[in-house]
């Protein structure tokens, strides 16, 4: 009986201890959209906390009659599309042939990719590079240099050596060639892995950030987190004449809320994404610690 | 099998590599060429090629240089604190989360702790710098509410590690969980039915069965991490830092940036990256062979 109270307490308490960690996790994101949506005075007194208060939403308006955000906005995702497709087209185009043990080769290719991943030119000669292939203020310097993820490739072999040899022997036998074998039977049973690696793939492009910072200076093609860098960190307001606008305004908006409203601007899109990311996030995870 | 038969059966595997092995060739062993400019006094005009070989002059010259120094130690001092805070946070969690028997409690927890690993370094460092901000942040208002001083979380270096660590645990520490969980899965039910019976309580349960459970993870993972410590992402650091508390938070990959792209010293930044690169991979081949020997010792 004792220790079954005493079993009560301790999950009780745990459940307690794990709720507050949770309220932690989301508390800043909370703190934010209220600062989007809080009136500026009220900002100023400090009261704004986990909820909004002097409720309004012009730091939005605002933030939304600047055009370069929904161009950076566009850019970002047309960026990130094109660069998910040919990665995953190159990553296949890697990963199949070299699950082939008969192939010739094979073992000298995989460590001439594999020693990529522990060792590189670093970021200067990247730089070099990519300026040599004039290849600077494009999209495709964000593009090109990461086309394919050894790591990632390694996940993709993994779950194609798991799909039974039997059905790649029948197909043979009738006479399919490999091109034909990845089209029809390979491909189709890989659809969870291919999913996954294009999440995986989007994701750290739409995160990615020191890329930009390094090849683009043209501000027509600023993905999102480097505008949202610029904004944050120079404390500037959005657009060239939004402090006119705002001197002009009754009700000022403080550049804490606008520059809130730009960070949820840019959470939204990872928001909506979300329940698919973690249930395929969490598969991949598994995946990529169990190889070999 | 003849070389026309081995050919004509295997062509179209071949044709599929050909853009994967120019694109590892162009893109990553290409800049590798690129690295020599550490051993030339590299001049813009001439180029690569013919830019004057200097031996070790830029090796010499990056040694000399305080800020190098200070960078070097702050990659460590980081990545060391990193891992006394960050690598401990998640076994904990894992262990809480284990506890947890309803399934669905569990699974909203998880779902909440999982959700910041997806958001950019940029956009925590626009969440943090503006919660944690000494005039109009949220926790210094609360605190001048509360009768005290304002703390300088972002201007004061000490303070600054404090919120460079917070920042960090923030971001990993649910996401962290899920390959302890894993491991957690592994361990026999029936130790904990036995110990039950014999009763060990909660605690003792925990202590006996399901972190020595877990330790080879937990080894397994110190050592990569340990293997890991003269990398530092760029991302972080460079959103987080400012120039007041630079002493702490210039590290390798902010200085090369810096004195590479900023200020054009492409030489030197080479010869910094190169110098990283290559005691990291003396650090991860060093982890590497610690945990070829732990594996085969757990196996024996």
């Amino acid at each position: 009986m004792k220790q079954k109270n005493a079993g009560r307490l301790f999950e009780s308490l745990n459940i307690t201890l794990l709720f507050i960690l949770a309220v932690l996790c989301l508390a800043p994101l909370l703190h934010i959209v209220s600062l989007s949506l809080s009136s500026g005075t009220e900002i100023t007194s400090g009261r704004v906390t986990i909820f909004p208060r002097g409720f309004n939403i012009e730091s939005y308006q605002q933030m939304l009659q600047d055009v370069s955000m929904f161009r950076s906005l566009l850019f970002t995702v047309v960026l990130t599309v094109t660069f998910t497709v040919l990665c995953m087209l190159m990553t296949i185009l890697a990963a199949y042939p070299l699950t082939k043990k008969g192939l010739k080769g094979r073992k000298f290719i995989l460590y001439f990719i594999v020693l990529t991943m522990y060792f590189g030119g670093g970021v200067i000669p990247d730089y070099m590079l990519t300026k040599g292939l004039h290849l600077l203020n494009s999209m495709w310097a964000l593009i090109l240099p990461g086309l394919i993820s050894p790591f990632y490739m390694i996940i993709m072999m993994s779950f194609f050596r798991s799909i039974p040899q039997g059905l790649e022997e029948a197909a043979e036998i009738d006479g399919a060639s490999f091109n034909g074998i990845l089209m029809r039977i390979i491909l189709p049973l890989s659809v969870p892995v291919l999913v996954t690696l294009s999440l995986f793939y989007a994701v750290g492009r739409w995160n990615g950030f020191s890329d930009s910072l390094y090849y683009i200076t043209d501000p027509k093609l600023y993905p999102l987190q480097l505008k949202l860098y610029q904004i944050v960190m120079n404390s500037m307001l959005v657009g060239q004449d939004a402090a006119e606008r705002l001197s002009q305004l009754e009700n000022p908006i403080l550049p804490e809320s606008l520059k809130a409203a730009s960070i949820i601007f840019s959470i939204v899109p990872i928001v909506i994404v979300y329940p698919w990311l973690q249930k395929y996030f969490v598969t991949g995870t598994m995946l990529g610690s169990v190889k070999e | 099998m003849s070389t026309g038969s081995y050919i004509r059966r295997f062509w179209q595997l071949y044709a599929m590599l050909l853009l994967p092995v120019s694109f590892f060739a162009l893109f990553k062993y290409g800049p590798m060429y690129g690295v020599t400019i550490a051993f030339k006094d590299y001049n813009i005009f001439q180029g690569i090629w013919q830019s004057p070989w200097n031996g070790t002059e830029t090796f010499r010259e990056i040694f000399d240089m305080q800020t190098f120094k200070t960078a070097l130690r702050n990659t460590f001092l980081l990545n060391f604190l990193d891992l006394a805070v960050s690598f401990p946070a998640p076994i904990i969690l894992a262990l809480m989360l284990n506890e947890v028997r309803q399934m669905r409690v569990k699974r909203v927890f998880q779902t909440v702790m999982y959700f910041p690993h997806f958001i950019s370094w940029v956009i925590i460092g626009g969440l943090f710098l503006q919660i944690f901000a000494t005039n109009s942040g949220i926790i210094n208002q609360m605190l001048n509410h509360a009768g005290f001083q304002s703390i300088p979380f972002l201007s004061n270096k000490y303070w600054w590690l404090a919120t460079y660590l917070v920042a960090g645990v923030w971001q990993s520490v649910g996401w962290g969980t899920i390959i302890y969980l894993a491991a957690l899965t592994g361990i026999n039910k029936e130790l904990y039915e036995a110990a039950e019976t014999d009763g060990a309580g909660r605690m003792k349960r925990m202590w006996h069965i399901t972190l020595p459970g877990i330790r080879p993870t937990i080894l397994m993972l110190l050592i990569l991490a340990i293997g890991e410590m003269p990398r530092i992402g760029f991302e972080r650091p460079f959103v987080l830092g400012n120039s007041m508390v630079s002493d702490f938070s210039e590290v390798l990959s902010t200085f090369v940036y810096k004195i590479g792209l900023q200020t054009g010293e492409f030489s030197i930044a080479t010869a910094v990256g190169l110098f990283q690169s290559v005691i990291a991979l003396v650090f991860l081949l060093g982890a590497n062979t610690i945990t070829r020997k732990f594996a085969d010792q757990s196996i024996v």
